[in-house]
């Protein structure tokens, strides 16, 4: 089991790399929210293509914890939700499978937000 | 009716307006920099008891306030108006140390460039024989700018190395009809200059050209020679600012030979990170009414030209994609001969 | 210039010049040194993840869907923790990309603002600013997901 935590490292520092060149080589208005939504819709689209597959089979969580692998997860249950339930499966399908994700963000955000006070 | 205009910019005044007291108070960062010994209070976080930074910001803004007057040595009805502004939307925290003191308002924006033009404004009232006695001041707050004009503070960014730090600061003076101290000799008002500079964490960059302007206008108003005073310090130019402003003079034959500095360089060391150095209202605030102001008591300095700096964008015309224009405003004071 | 106002600026200097000027004296990111720490930083996070889910799977026998939606969620649970501590943007500061890509950053994109916020009240500072940066991220995921299932039914 030990030995899928060494590609982890590498595949995510890689992605990595990619978000670091994307902000330091563009225009200067690139926010890290920028980065975020070019990651996610990456993901989506690679995801849909079937070319970020090869990149979760290999690396594992170094492909699923950017963000590029919450657009995968996304595509991927879109297209399972079609699949299964037509029209209706290609709405709920992406929501579907990373409702954990999202529930989760907003979860401990709150608690998080409500509990602690910003140090600037 | 005498015309004490000069030149296109420039009014020399004939009775110079004295600046009887000064007082300033700023947050820890500052408080551990370079200048530490010059200021009156250093708070010790940046919340200062205080449930939001906004409400901190205005308490410090009020303490200047009434710091100077109480150095001053007048009762606080004898003075005539504040004059003040800051960064924030609607300048609060302004307004609010204004609500708490209750004297006769004026509000301004100049963005960094405030504590220079509150100065000028209140020269000429004074000047003018509108007022006998005025207070100038101007405040900024490293989080309540962050969140209004960038990111939250705890929101992970790795930050330009030309981005200024925004000081946590306010500083206020007293301007005098009688009385013994530095004077305010002459004011240029700047004019909004635009060379199309849209990256909003380049804000020396966007600034240098209007504060060049503005120096360029004082010298040929007044005919001085470039040596004329012993320190020209720009308001928060920084680093990178202040080295594009100096390049850009020297394009325009004006070649500043004693101390030229800004007040963004001189309040943080380079160990402290800041990139580029200050950057705010409360930036020239704190280093006019502490280390200029100082130095210029014990007799170090004579003649001083402060030219605040001011970038006039919002967040909104930043996403518009807009450029942002900036000013800059001229003040020079000079401790007379006979002193 | 882009200004037709009555005097132009006395400064002797073209809008040209001025970039050319901006370009010499600006400092530039430090780019190698960024991209190393962007791999440390975030091949760490990544890593971290799978430990956990590593964790999950093997000490606590869930399944392997199951033990990656766990190890999300932890992330995401750490991320918040650190960003409310005041530390997770020290991580960025160092790390850039390595602390902003992984969804520990996502987490802290969604919490800092609505951290900042919360003087507003709870409905309008931290509900409002809670979506501040998730929203766009929400939006643009879910709605090109939305596409991508469309597109594919089209196509079988």
């Amino acid at each position: 089991m030990l030995n899928n935590i060494i590609p982890a490292f590498v595949v995510g520092g890689l992605i990595c790399i990619l978000g670091q060149l994307l902000m330091d080589l563009t225009k200067a208005n690139v926010t890290p929210a920028h980065v975020l939504v070019t990651f996610v819709t990456g993901g989506v689209v690679l995801g849909a293509l079937g070319l970020y597959e090869p990149l979760v089979k290999f690396g594992g969580a170094g492909a699923t914890v950017p963000l590029s692998g919450f657009g995968y997860a996304l595509a991927k249950g879109a297209i399972e939700g079609a699949e299964s339930n037509g029209l209706i499966g290609a709405f709920s399908g992406g929501i579907e499978a990373t409702a954990v994700g999202i529930a989760s963000a907003l979860f401990f955000g709150y608690l998080v937000a409500v509990v602690f006070n910003p140090k600037g | 009716m005498n015309n004490k205009k000069a030149g296109n910019q420039t009014v020399v005044f004939q009775s110079p307006p004295v600046i009887l007291s000064k007082y300033n108070i700023v947050g820890p960062k500052e408080g551990q920099g370079p200048l530490k010994d010059s200021f009156d209070v250093i708070l010790k976080d940046t919340y200062d008891g205080e449930k939001s930074w906004e409400k901190t910001e205005a308490k410090m803004l009020e303490t200047a306030m009434r710091g100077a007057v109480s150095k001053a040595n007048v009762p606080l009805d004898a003075v005539d108006y504040i004059l003040a502004g800051d960064l924030l939307n609607q300048i609060i925290s302004s307004n609010f140390a204004a609500r708490q003191i209750g004297l006769p308002f004026i509000g301004l924006y100049g963005a960094c460039s405030t504590m220079a033009l509150s100065t000028a404004l209140g020269a000429m009232l004074v000047d003018g024989g509108y007022a006998s006695k005025v207070l100038c001041s101007a405040s900024s707050h490293h989080d309540t700018a962050e969140r209004q004009y960038r990111l939250p503070t705890e929101q992970g960014n790795q930050r330009a190395m030309y981005a200024q730090w925004t000081v946590t600061g306010a500083g206020s003076i007293m301007l005098s009809d009688t009385g013994v101290g530095p004077k305010v000799t002459s004011a240029t008002i700047g004019r909004v200059i635009d060379f199309g500079e849209t990256d909003a964490n380049n804000m020396g960059a966007a600034m240098a050209p209007a504060v060049a302007d503005t120096i360029l206008n004082h010298f040929r108003d007044l005919n001085r020679p470039p040596d004329y005073y012993d320190l020209v310090a720009t308001g928060d130019l920084g680093m990178i600012g202040l080295q594009l402003a100096i390049e850009i003079l020297k394009r325009s034959n004006l070649n500043i030979t004693n101390d030229f500095t800004d007040c963004g360089v001189m309040i943080y060391s380079p160990s402290q990170d800041t990139h580029a150095g200050g950057s705010g209202c409360g930036c020239s605030a704190a280093v006019l009414t502490g280390n200029i102001l100082d130095r210029m008591l014990s007799g170090n300095l004579k003649r001083v030209l402060l030219v605040g700096s001011g970038c006039l964008h919002s967040p909104a015309s930043s996403l518009q994609g807009e450029s942002m224009p900036a000013i800059g405003h001229a003040v020079s004071i000079e401790v007379s001969k006979a002193v | 210039m882009p200004n037709d106002n009555i005097r132009p600026p006395t400064i002797n200097l073209t809008k040209e010049d001025y970039n050319n000027i901006k370009q010499v004296i600006s400092p530039k990111p430090k780019v190698i040194k960024n991209l190393i720490f962007a791999f440390l930083v975030g091949g760490f996070i990544c890593s971290l993840g799978q430990m956990i889910i590593n964790f999950y799977m093997i000490y606590l026998d869930l399944p392997k869907m199951k033990a990656q939606t766990a190890g999300t969620a932890t992330l995401i649970f750490i991320g918040a923790l650190l960003t409310g501590l005041g530390v997770y943007d020290e991580i960025v500061k160092i790390g850039g990309a390595g602390g902003i890509v992984p969804v520990t950053g996502f987490a802290n994109s969604m919490v800092s603002p609505a951290l900042e916020f919360k003087r507003e009240g709870n409905v309008f500072g931290v509900g409002g600013k809670l979506f501040t940066i998730a929203g766009p991220i929400l939006l643009y995921g879910i709605f090109s997901s939305i596409v991508v299932g469309i597109i594919y039914l089209i196509s079988s």
